[in-house]
C-alpha cells in the first residue's frame, strides 16, 4: 500500500539549533499513526514543516506522492491534509458555524462577481456549505452550537470545533496536535471515539500526543521523537518495549 | 568626477542625519516590533525648540557667540524632546499594547498629526530661518567643497551613536533593552522592568531625533511644521535598508540611503536623458524602501527578524 | 415619536420607504434650511461615503492598513481628466472613463500590494505611505519635458458627466424643477454610493468576507484552513483601490479641476478617520464617519465666525484646528472607544478581547530565513 504521506529525512534547523535531523517516517492511508516524544522533542516543528508553515532545511516531504515540502499551507489542504493546533487558534470572533465554513473556503468557488450577483450558483454553494458545516458541527458533537462564538465555547467544545473546522477542508490526513489536552479522563475517552469515528469515516488521522495511554491503545503505529531524531516506530506494543524509548521517554521503566 | 566627491560628500553629511533618526525608528521597533509613526514630529519638534531657544538668545542679545546659541538650543530641545518622547509612549502607545496590531498604529498616525499640527499653531505655516550665527568655513576636498557645518554634524553624528553603542553594550539599562528586545516575556520573568525599559528607550530615541532635527534645520537653513513627515518616512526606510531592530543597520541604512539620495539626484537628469529632473531626489529613498522589502526585508544586516517582518 | 419608531421597526418597507423618499428630498430640504452651499457638502458627504467604503473594505474587513489610498482615488482622478478633457483634446465618455479608472487603480493595488502583503502589515501601511507620495511627487512634477499632469496647476475644464444627453454640469428645468449641478450630482452620487454600499454588504457576507475576517482574526490558522491568503489580501486591496479609482473620477468630473493638492496624506489619513470613527467594518458606521467628518469641517467655520463676534477677531485658524482635532480624536478613539461610534459586533469583540496572543503569533507565520 503506498503511504499516503512520507516523510523523507527531514532536517529542521532554527539558526544553529537543529529541530529535527533526519527525520523519516510514513503514514498508511486508513491507520491512526501516532507521534509521541517528550516535550521540545520536535513534534510541534515537525507538524509545521508537514503542514507547510515552516519550510524544511533539508529532506523531502510527500503528500500521496507530490513533494510538499516547499508548499504553502492552502496548497496543503487543498491536496487534503488539514490540522488542529496545539494551542487552540479558532476565528475566536466568528461563530463556530462561520469558523466551519472558513474551513469550506478551499472547496467552493465563489468569487467576488459571485459573492456581489448572489447567482444561482452562489447561492446553491452558499447553502451547500452552511449545510455542510451544519452537518459537522452535528459529526463532531456541537449540533446547535453553530450559532455560538467560537471564543464562547468550553475548552472541549473548542477542540471539537477544530477538528469541525479542519473536517470542512475534506482531508484525506487529519493532523491533530495534542487534541487531548487539558482534559479529563472522560473527555479524553469521548474525544477517542470520535477519532475512531473518524478513521470510520475513511479518514487518516495523525496524532500528536503527551497521553501515551491514548495513544498506545489508539493508533496502529507510532513513532518516536526524542531531541529532533526518530527513535523509534511500530506498533504499540513494539514501541512500548523498545530500549531506546524506554531510555529517553518512559524514564527508564516500561510502562 | 569632482560632482560624484561632492554629491558623496553631501550625501553622506545627509546620511548621518537619516542615521540618528532611523536609529529612533529601530531601537523602539526592535523591543515593540512598533513603528512609531510620531518619531519623524519628534525631530521636527527639537528642530523648533532649538530655533525657539536660538531665537530668544539672539533677541535678548544679538552679540553672544553663534556656536554657544546653537549648544543653548540643542540643550533645550533635547530634554523637551525626551519628555515629549516619554509622554507619547506612555499615553499613546503603552495603554495599548495588548489590542489589535492596528491600534498603536492609528494613535502613532494620530499622535504625529497633532504634533504636526500643533507645531503649525505655534510656530505658523511658514518657514522659520536657522540665524547664519555657526562658523562658516569651507574646504577644498579633491575638488570638492565642505563645510565647517558639515564636517561638524558627520563628527557628531558619530560621536552620538558611537555613545548610543556603549550605552547598549556596557551598561545594565543597555543590557536590560538587549534583553526585553530578545523577548520581553522571559526580560520580565528575570526582573528586568520592561515598562522602565521601554520608556527609557523611547526617551534615548528622542534625544537622538532633537539633535537630528536641529543638525538637518541647520543644513538647510530652515524648518518647517511639515518637516518631520518626509524626514521620518526616508529615516524608517533606512532602517529597513539596513535591518530593522539593528541598531548598525540603522547606521550603514542609513548612510547609504544618504548617498544613494545625493548620487540620484544628482545623476537622475543624465541617466534618464534629461526626463526626469532632480526634483525627483525625494523618490529614492521609496524606491530603495519598496525594493528592500521586495528583496530582502530582512535588510542589509538583518538576521532573524526576517521571520518577524 | 416613540409609536412611530416602533411602527417603523415592525415594518422595514415603511422604513425604507421613508428614508428613500428622505434621500431624494435632501438636497432641497438642506438647500433651503441651511443654503446653496451645503448641497455641495452633501455631494462631498457621498464622495467621501464611497472612499471610506472602499478602504473600509482593505482596513476593516482584511485588517490591512493603508495609508496611501489617496493615491488610488488621484489615480482615477487623473485619468478621467486625461480621457476627458481639453488637456490631451481626448474627449470620452463617462461610463467607459470610469470603469477605466477604476481597473488601472486596481491594477496599481495589485501591483503595489504584491510586493509587500506578504510582509507584516506594519511595512505594508509605510509602502503605502510611500507610494502615495510617490504619486504626488509624479503628479506635481509630470509637467516636463512632456506635460501629462501640467504640474501644481493641475489640470482644468474637465467634461463634466453626461448622461442620455443631460449634461450634469448645467443647471436644468426637469418638470418645472429647477437642478442645479450639485443637484444633479447628489443623484448620480447617491446611486453610485447606494450601489457601493450593496457591494460592500454582499461581500462581507459571503465567502469572500469570511476569507478576509479569517485573516484578520488569525492569519495562520486562516493559511491552515487553506485559505490562500496573499491572494486573498491582494483581493481585498484591488477591490478598495478599485473603488478609491472609481470616486476619483466622480471627483474630477464633479470638479472639473483637480490639482496634485487634492492628493496629499491628510486625505487619506481623513478616509481613515472616518473609518476609525464610525466603526471600523461596519458599514452603516463607516458611512456615519464620512458623514461627520464631512459636515463637522464645514460647521468648524462657523467657529471663525464666532471669534471674531467674540474675540474680535479670529485667534485660531478653524482650518488649523481641523487637523489638530481629527488627530485628537484618532487618539482618543483609540484609547476609550477603539470600536467605533457604530461598531460592527465581531470589530467589538476583537477590541474587548483582552488577548494578544493571537496577533503576536501572526510574526511567525512563515520563517522566511529558513
Amino acid at each position: 500500500m503506498a503511504a499516503l504521506l512520507s516523510v523523507d529525512r527531514v532536517s529542521k534547523r532554527f539558526g544553529g539549533l537543529a529541530a529535527l535531523e533526519d527525520v523519516s517516517l510514513s503514514v498508511m492511508a486508513g491507520e491512526i499513526y501516532g507521534l509521541i516524544g517528550p516535550n521540545g522533542a520536535g513534534k510541534t516543528t515537525l507538524f509545521n514543516c508537514m503542514t507547510g508553515l515552516y519550510t524544511v532545511s533539508s529532506g523531502a516531504i510527500r503528500l500521496l506522492g507530490q513533494p510538499v515540502q516547499n508548499s504553502k499551507p492552502h496548497r496543503i489542504v487543498e491536496l487534503g491534509f488539514a490540522r488542529t493546533f496545539q494551542n487552540i487558534r479558532l476565528f475566536s470572533n466568528m461563530t463556530a458555524l462561520e469558523n466551519v465554513m472558513v474551513g469550506r473556503h478551499i472547496r467552493t468557488r465563489t468569487g467576488v462577481v459571485g459573492a456581489v450577483l448572489r447567482g444561482p450558483f452562489s447561492c446553491a454553494e452558499e447553502q451547500a456549505s452552511r449545510q455542510r458545516a451544519r452537518e459537522l458541527l452535528g459529526f463532531v458533537g456541537l449540533a446547535g452550537k453553530g450559532q455560538a462564538l467560537a471564543g464562547h465555547l468550553s475548552y472541549g467544545a473548542q477542540r471539537r470545533l477544530e477538528i469541525a473546522r479542519a473536517l470542512a477542508t475534506e482531508p484525506k490526513l487529519l493532523a491533530l496536535d495534542e487534541p487531548v489536552a487539558g482534559m479529563n479522563p472522560s473527555e479524553r475517552r469521548e474525544m477517542g471515539d470520535l477519532f475512531r469515528k473518524l478513521r470510520d469515516a475513511g479518514i487518516t488521522l495523525l496524532l500528536i500526543e503527551h497521553d501515551v495511554k491514548l495513544v498506545m491503545g489508539l493508533c496502529d503505529r507510532v513513532a518516536v521523537l526524542d531531541y529532533g531524531r526518530k527513535i523509534a516506530e511500530g506498533t504499540p506494543e513494539v514501541v512500548q518495549r523498545d530500549a531506546a524509548v524506554i531510555e529517553a521517554y518512559l524514564g527508564g521503566e516500561p510502562a | 568626477m569632482d560632482i560624484f566627491v561632492q554629491q558623496l560628500i553631501n550625501g553622506l553629511v545627509l546620511g548621518s542625519i537619516y542615521a540618528l533618526v532611523a536609529l529612533g525608528y529601530t531601537m523602539v521597533y526592535g523591543i515593540l516590533e512598533l513603528i512609531n509613526f510620531a518619531h519623524g514630529e519628534v525631530t521636527m519638534i527639537g528642530a523648533m525648540v532649538a530655533l525657539a531657544v536660538i531665537g530668544a538668545l539672539l533677541g535678548a542679545n544679538p552679540d553672544l557667540p553663534g556656536l554657544l546659541v546653537v549648544v543653548a538650543g540643542v540643550l533645550v530641545a533635547v530634554p523637551a524632546c525626551m519628555v515629549l518622547g516619554f509622554v507619547i509612549e506612555k499615553v499613546a502607545y503603552r495603554p495599548l499594547r495588548k489590542a489589535p496590531r492596528l491600534a498603536p498604529l492609528i494613535t502613532a498616525i494620530g499622535v504625529s498629526i497633532v504634533l504636526q499640527n500643533a507645531a503649525m499653531l505655534i510656530w505658523g505655516r511658514g518657514y522659520v530661518s536657522f540665524p547664519a550665527i555657526l562658523p562658516r568655513g569651507r574646504h577644498e576636498i579633491l575638488g570638492a567643497t565642505v563645510t565647517d557645518l558639515q564636517i561638524a554634524i558627520v563628527a557628531l553624528s558619530v560621536l552620538v551613536m558611537v555613545g548610543l553603542v556603549l550605552l547598549v553594550e556596557r551598561t545594565r539599562l543597555g543590557r536590560a533593552m538587549r534583553a526585553t528586545a530578545q523577548s520581553r516575556e522571559v526580560a520580565e520573568l528575570m526582573g528586568v522592568n520592561v515598562d522602565t525599559v521601554i520608556s527609557a528607550t523611547f526617551v534615548i530615541g528622542s534625544a537622538l531625533a532633537a539633535i537630528a532635527g536641529v543638525m538637518v534645520s541647520a543644513y538647510y537653513g530652515l524648518a518647517h511644521y511639515y518637516m518631520g513627515f518626509l524626514l521620518g518616512l526616508k529615516a524608517f526606510s533606512a532602517a529597513v535598508l539596513g535591518g530593522i531592530g539593528n541598531i548598525m543597520g540603522a547606521v550603514v541604512g542609513g548612510m547609504l540611503l544618504g548617498i544613494i539620495e545625493a548620487l540620484g539626484a544628482g545623476y537622475i537628469g543624465d541617466l534618464t536623458g534629461g526626463f526626469l529632473g532632480s526634483n525627483y531626489q525625494d523618490v529614492f529613498a521609496f524606491l530603495v524602501l519598496i525594493l528592500v522589502l521586495v528583496f530582502r526585508p530582512s535588510g542589509l544586516l538583518g538576521e532573524r527578524v526576517a521571520n518577524r517582518a | 415619536m416613540t409609536a412611530l419608531v416602533a411602527r417603523l421597526r415592525r415594518n422595514p418597507l415603511l422604513a425604507y420607504g421613508l428614508l428613500a423618499v428622505l434621500l431624494l428630498l435632501l438636497p432641497f430640504l438642506v438647500g433651503a434650511g441651511l443654503g446653496r452651499g451645503w448641497v455641495r457638502v452633501l455631494d462631498f458627504v457621498l464622495l467621501y461615503s464611497m472612499l471610506a467604503l472602499g478602504l473600509n473594505i482593505v482596513v476593516g474587513y482584511a485588517g490591512l492598513l493603508d495609508l496611501g489610498y489617496i493615491a488610488f482615488y488621484a489615480l482615477g482622478a487623473y485619468l478621467f481628466a486625461w480621457l476627458s478633457s481639453p488637456h490631451f483634446g481626448i474627449h470620452l465618455p463617462f461610463w467607459l472613463v470610469l470603469p477605466t479608472g477604476a481597473a488601472l487603480a486596481g491594477l496599481f493595488g495589485v501591483l503595489l500590494g504584491a510586493p509587500t502583503l506578504r510582509l507584516r502589515g506594519d511595512y505594508l501601511a509605510i509602502v503605502t505611505l510611500g507610494f502615495g507620495e510617490i504619486i504626488r511627487i509624479f503628479m506635481n512634477n509630470l509637467d516636463a519635458p512632456i506635460n501629462v499632469t501640467n504640474g501644481p496647476q493641475g489640470i482644468n475644464l474637465i467634461d463634466p458627466i453626461r448622461i442620455a444627453g443631460l449634461s450634469l454640469g448645467q443647471t436644468t428645468q426637469l418638470a418645472g424643477i429647477t437642478f442645479s449641478p450639485p443637484h444633479l450630482y447628489y443623484y448620480f452620487f447617491l446611486a453610485m454610493t447606494l450601489a457601493t454600499v450593496f457591494v460592500a454588504l454582499r461581500l462581507q457576507d459571503s465567502r469572500i468576507g469570511r476569507a478576509w475576517a479569517a485573516i484578520r482574526e488569525d492569519e495562520v490558522a486562516a493559511a491552515a484552513m487553506g485559505i490562500n491568503t496573499r491572494n486573498i489580501k491582494l483581493l481585498a486591496f484591488a477591490m478598495g483601490a478599485m473603488f478609491g479609482g472609481l470616486a476619483g473620477g466622480l471627483f474630477a468630473a464633479f470638479q472639473g479641476f483637480i490639482s496634485p493638492e487634492s492628493f496629499n496624506l491628510m486625505e487619506s489619513i481623513m478616509i481613515l478617520c472616518m473609518i476609525v470613527l464610525g466603526g471600523m467594518g461596519n458599514v452603516p458606521g463607516v458611512l456615519l464617519g464620512a458623514f461627520l467628518l464631512t459636515v463637522l469641517p464645514e460647521a468648524l467655520r462657523y467657529v471663525g465666525d464666532w471669534q471674531r463676534a467674540v474675540l474680535g477677531n479670529v485667534v485660531v485658524d478653524p482650518n488649523d484646528l481641523r487637523m489638530l482635532l481629527f488627530g485628537l480624536a484618532m487618539v482618543m478613539m483609540m484609547l476609550y472607544r477603539p470600536a467605533g461610534l457604530i461598531p460592527s459586533r465581531q470589530r467589538r469583540r476583537e477590541f474587548d478581547a483582552d488577548d494578544g496572543v493571537a496577533e503576536q503569533e501572526q510574526a511567525s507565520l512563515y520563517d522566511a530565513g529558513a
